[in-house]
């Protein structure tokens, strides 16, 4: 019983920087930007959070510094595919090319280098519920933040003007242009904050959930994010939902091996990915779920000039 | 203030233009780096951008690692005009190593030998293959699933990873290898020509140039060809004019993953002679940059295989000779390619001086529809 | 006092003076029509009124004071409201999220919705508020961007071609709101290019050509006649008609049926239709019925058809290619021209292989010599004005672009040629050459099936007409009996079944 509760907390503590990382992505994609720089950006706040928590010892400041670089990468993919119309697939995967070669150079330098181990929170009373206290209440705090964020978004997009405005957006930016907003104002912002999510994910992988740095830390991760957000079609609780689920798999990984599964562990390292797969396939068949629920406008680029 | 305007007809000139100024800003934020690693910047450019180039030798490891860029650029070409967002290439090239090294690693342990690069045709054909199934994976679940070509090629990428790990961790370990990750040297027979005596250059280039040639015709001149562009261009056309968008992804997806298959069974049979887990330097995604630095046409990708190709070498000269780390030539080649896309945007429109800021609305010309569209009058 | 006016403004873009030195004078609770052709400069004129572009020269002034309108928020706040000729609006939101939208943030959602439905029993304007606008037929949808101008409390309301997805009698309905507005001091901008409408509805009539004023005129004591002549220079062009020699079946649909493929579209329901050899027939239609579906089925873009729903000279075509269908002699000209009919980047000549395969060999190669004779050829013929075989599609007018594709199909020898929106957003020299061309072909003994939004033309070519109305095809009618009154009924669905009573609830009004 224990180690299903240990199961299960790993599972959270596995997909939160998935569920991060996809809220993020999701923000961009409701306004209609794709980015498919996700997983640069999280190499580069992995790295960025990473020196910041081994120079300054504070998890606060590791995590602003995962924020701050995600938001800068963000930024200048932002300022290219917005402003100057570059076409948002290259310019999203240079991001992610760029950050890689990037990360690997500023960590060579750290590689191998071990931060302290986090202790998870403990919160007196809920921690020691039997089975749902350890696998709940015995996390890092980010884990948390992760489900706050979830019903902020829910909140945020669904019953908050603004939230209406990012999605008409999105919807179509050609008519929000004609009704005034700033179309390209709004989508610069939502890509950034996307990007300062991604970034905080990054540095979770880094900081609390490896804890250390090596070359190609996230193994994917921001390319699953990506791949949550069309799983999701669109909405943040299920985006949690899949980061978990994908958390779980990778955790099923690790559970088979250690039960002496006669499966080499190569073969059972394909499981997250093979599963992404599987799931992508299985929802984007309904091609009309897709076209009610996909922003109109994502991944096409917006003149003003019409 | 700057201000862009939109230029009524593309421009041409810019077109070629574009992949030049790029590399010039990569060129100067490069020595901007360099002297902030505290290295004197002109011997840092000279390492990196002139001593590949610096005699015989050199300038065969260029055009030997230039190889697999251009054949994975010349198919991933024909995938991007056809906006089939194929970026699995590494994995299909991984795959093409698998499959040419598996038979090439058959003939070996099956003591079929012969002259030299007897048998290669046979390794590379193999290779061909296996990238070609690879990428039929992506294609059946885009054409039956509708999934994103974009994330079932990428996640087949560490899955041909760990594949490529596991063969060579496994059962295709070599038992006299003193247990590291390698499969048994390649018999001669399985080897690729040598095309230049004292180098490590192959055959494998000559074939790389003659598809340069082959899909120059095939974009330009052949009806298929011509129907795969219209399909990137504007679908709706292309369903007007009834051109299969079946037919095009699978061409596209098929011919991409060949190429990079047959140069990844290029790499275990040419320079490496065996399989490992780093059969590939990140190939399939450099030739990404290539492709679009290469302007998605074939002579152009000539042109930005050398050239990455010789960033790739630089990275190495770099490391040895001045202590900097490998890692830079990534970072350099991401730089040339976020140059080049806003470079690029020159082609579309002008710098211009404006005085007041204005909310400037130039006519743009959209897709004419009785109700859906707007059309500037 | 006026409540609008604009003072030698012009407008300056890179290839042409949109606006030059143009006056306008628009007085409080008038109905003032803007009268010009595609090209003329009227939307130019009315981006700067509701603040979207700024003019380079020359001063407005609302009532009586001159003003900056530097975004779409200041002309709100003067009280200028616009409705857009095509919506601005969000499929997937509520109609009262639409609305929310449209107006300042001062008002809750619940009030908005509350207020909706206030202003739409006042003004007879039908808008259910919690529908999501994709359910919402065309004519429903400008009810809802009406609505939205109007809670704005506007002084001066824009109003851009908003007959164009209207049937006759919802024409009427909308006349009845608009007089009801301007009788309460609302000054009316009504920009339109149809004659008839002008002159029953407005008090006043700028008229622009080219950029300039050509005249400032009350409409209701001109003619058509004179109208036309400030608007384009002279009288409407004169078609030719001959008797028509009508001769075999050419396409005859039966039972065609078909799901409708996207969530917001048409499904087509028990199509039936003859089309002869020497006859136009015209399908009309408000935008939404179905046109596109059907289209989409005869050009062979979409292939489900029932098997035998479709025959061409008695060939079962119901599931056939696009090619197949040009090589028995079906040739399409679709209502878009960029981006369908032909592709923006590529040139003319490389346009020309959309439809025409003359120039590939059996082997699959492209003779590039034979496809740019063939454009030159197109161009010379047609009268295209274009920059030669190698300019690329999008730099052409619309006009052109039109003559250059229908040119392609016509000389392309069709058998049966199906044309969708001929002379949409295309000028009127342009317009009658099409025109022209068209009844050429059919005195030649091709058979035509022409849809069209615009009801003078299809009366003016066809020899038999229908009407396409929720997916559904009338009865057809010889153009010579029948009325705009009656064709109207019909475009809301009104026409008499066999033998049952004419429906009486009117649908996609």
């Amino acid at each position: 019983m224990n180690e299903i509760a240990l199961l299960l907390a790993a599972t959270l503590a596995s997909g939160t920087p998935l569920a991060i990382a996809g809220l993020g992505l999701l923000l961009n994609e409701k306004a209609g930007v794709l980015n498919l720089g996700a997983e640069g950006m999280m190499l580069v706040a992995a790295i960025a959070g990473f020196a910041a928590a081994y120079y300054s010892g504070s998890d606060i400041v590791a995590f602003a510094a995962g924020a701050a670089a995600g938001a800068l990468m963000a930024a200048i993919f932002g300022w290219l595919v917005i402003w100057l119309n570059t076409n948002q697939y290259a310019t999203g995967l240079a991001l992610t090319l760029f950050g890689g070669g990037f990360s690997a150079f500023v960590g060579v330098d750290f590689a191998g280098k071990k931060l302290s181990d986090r202790s998870p929170l403990n919160i007196p009373g809920l921690s020691d519920i039997p089975f749902i206290g350890p696998a709940l209440f015995r996390q890092h705090p980010m884990v948390h933040v992760a489900i706050a964020l979830m019903f902020a978004f829910g909140w945020f997009l669904y019953k908050s003007r603004a939230g209406l405005v990012l999605r008409a957006v999105g919807e179509s930016p050609e008519s929000a242009h004609a009704l005034g907003y700033p179309v390209r104002r709004i989508r610069f912002f939502a890509v950034i904050a996307g990007g300062a999510l991604c970034g905080v994910a990054g540095a979770y992988l880094s900081v609390v959930y490896a804890p250390l740095w090596v070359e190609g830390l996230t193994a994917g991760r921001g390319w699953i994010a990506l791949a949550l957000t069309t799983f999701a079609t669109w909405r943040p609780a299920r985006v949690l939902l899949g980061a978990y689920l994908f958390g779980g798999v990778t955790m099923l990984q690790f559970a088979l091996q250690g039960a002496g599964v006669e499966v080499s562990s190569q073969l059972l390292a394909m499981l997250p990915y093979l599963a992404t797969i599987v799931v992508l396939a299985l929802i984007s068949r309904n091609p009309v779920w897709i076209r009610i629920n996909m922003p109109a406008s994502l991944g096409k680029p917006f003149h003003p000039g019409s | 203030m700057l201000k862009l305007e939109a230029r009524p007809q593309p421009s041409k000139a810019m077109s070629f233009a574009s992949p030049l100024i790029a590399l010039v800003l990569t060129v100067i934020l490069a020595a901007l780096l360099f002297a902030a690693l505290g290295k004197d910047p002109l011997k840092g450019l000279g390492v990196f951008f002139v001593e590949p180039l610096n005699g015989m030798r050199s300038i065969s490891e260029v055009l030997l690692k230039s190889t697999p860029l251009i054949l994975c650029a010349l198919g991933l070409a024909v995938c991007y005009r056809s906006n089939v967002w194929n970026i699995g290439a590494e994995g299909q090239f991984l795959l093409g190593a698998i499959a040419g090294g598996g038979v090439a690693l058959w003939l070996t342990t099956e003591g079929i030998s012969g002259s030299r690069g007897i048998y290669s045709p046979l390794v590379l054909i193999a290779g061909a293959l296996g990238g070609m199934v690879w990428a039929a994976i992506t294609a059946l679940l885009r054409d039956k699933f509708n999934a994103s070509e974009i994330l079932v090629s990428l996640m087949l990428v560490y899955v041909a990873q760990q594949l490529l790990n596991y063969l060579v961790f496994v059962p295709w370990k070599d038992p006299m290898g003193f247990n590291f990750p390698q499969t048994k040297t390649f018999d001669a027979s399985t080897w690729l020509p040598a095309l230049l005596p004292k180098s490590r250059l192959h055959w494998g280039f000559v074939v790389a140039l003659v598809f340069v040639g082959i899909f120059w015709s095939f974009l330009f001149r052949s009806w298929r060809g011509y129907q795969l562009q219209v399909g990137g261009l504007a679908p709706a056309a292309a369903r007007y004019a009834g051109f299969s968008a079946r037919t095009s992804l699978w061409t596209a997806l098929l011919t991409s993953g060949g190429m990079a298959g047959l140069a990844g069974a290029m790499e275990a049979a040419g320079p490496l002679k065996q399989l490992t887990p780093h059969v590939s330097t990140g190939y399939g995604f450099t030739a990404i940059i290539v492709c679009f630095v290469g302007r998605l046409h074939p002579v152009g990708i000539v042109f930005s295989g050398m050239l990455l190709s010789m960033m790739l070498i630089g990275g190495e000269l770099g490391q040895s000779r001045l202590g900097l780390p490998n890692a830079l030539t990534g970072v350099f080649q991401g730089l040339l390619l976020f140059l080049l896309l806003a470079c690029d945007t020159l082609i579309f429109y002008r710098i211009r001086w404006k005085g007041a800021p204005h909310a400037v609305v130039p006519p743009a010309v959209k897709p004419a529809t009785p109700t859906t569209a707007k059309e500037g009058a | 006092m006026l409540r609008l006016e604009l003072v030698s403004i012009s407008k300056q873009y890179p290839a042409v003076k949109a606006n030059d030195n143009v006056s306008l004078k628009v007085q409080p609770g008038e109905i003032h029509a803007v009268l010009g052709e595609n090209g003329a400069g009227k939307s130019t004129m009315m981006k700067m009124i509701y603040g979207a572009v700024r003019p380079d020269e020359g001063e407005i002034r609302w009532n009586g004071q001159p003003v900056q309108i530097r975004n779409p928020q200041e002309a709100r706040h003067l009280g200028i409201s616009m409705v857009f000729q095509h919506f601005s609006l969000f499929d997937t939101l509520t109609a009262a999220e639409n609305v929310w939208l449209g107006l300042d943030k001062s008002l809750s959602l619940a009030e908005v919705t509350q207020r909706i439905t206030k202003v739409s029993k006042e003004y007879g304007l039908d808008v259910e508020p919690l529908r999501p606008v994709h359910t919402l037929s065309v004519g429903e949808r400008q009810r809802v961007e009406i609505v939205r101008a109007l809670m704005t409390n506007p002084k001066l309301l824009i109003l851009d071609e908003p007959t164009s997805v209207l049937t006759p009698q919802a024409v009427e309905k909308l006349f009845v709101t608009l007089r009801q507005l301007a009788s309460e001091g609302c000054s009316i901008l009504y920009i339109s290019h149809k004659l008839d409408e002008i002159r029953a509805l407005c008090h006043h009539c700028t008229v622009l050509r080219g950029g300039k004023v050509t005249g400032e005129v009350d409409p209701r004591t001109e003619t058509n006649a004179g109208l036309s002549r400030l608007m384009i220079g002279s009288e409407p062009p004169q078609l030719k008609h001959v008797q028509a020699h009508v001769g075999e079946l050419a396409l005859e649909l039966k039972g065609l049926s078909l799901v409708k493929q996207s969530p917001f579209g048409t499904s087509l329901a028990d199509i039936a239709l003859q089309v002869r050899a020497g006859e136009i027939v015209g399908v009309a239609g408000v935008s939404g019925n179905g046109q596109q579906e059907f289209m989409a089925a005869l050009s062979g873009e979409d292939t489900r058809a029932p098997a035998g729903s479709i025959r061409m000279f008695g060939n079962d075509i119901s599931n056939a290619s696009p090619r197949h269908r040009r090589k028995m002699g079906l040739h399409f000209v679709p209502e878009e021209r960029l981006g369908r009919g032909a592709v923006p980047t590529l040139s003319l000549a490389q346009n020309t292989l959309l439809t025409r395969t003359e120039a590939v060999s059996k082997s699959g190669w492209i003779r590039t010599g034979q496809v740019t004779r063939l454009a030159a050829d197109l161009i010379a013929r047609y009268n295209v004005k274009a920059g030669g075989p190698g300019a690329a599609a999008k730099s052409l007018s619309g006009g052109n672009l039109q003559k250059f594709i229908v040119g392609r199909e016509i000389d392309a020898k069709p058998k049966l040629l199906i044309v969708s929106q001929p002379t949409w957003g295309v000028d009127v020299g342009a317009a009658a050459q099409i025109r022209g061309a068209l009844l050429k072909l059919r005195d030649e003994g091709c058979a035509l099936l022409v849809v069209s939004e615009e009801l003078d033309e299809l009366f003016e070519i066809s020899d038999r007409l229908v009407v396409i109305a929720q997916g559904r095809i009338s009865p057809s009618v010889p153009t010579a009996q029948a009325t705009i009154e009656m064709i109207g009924e019909w475009m809301s669905g009104l026409w008499p079944r066999d033998g049952a009573a004419p429906r009486k609830e009117a649908a996609h009004a």
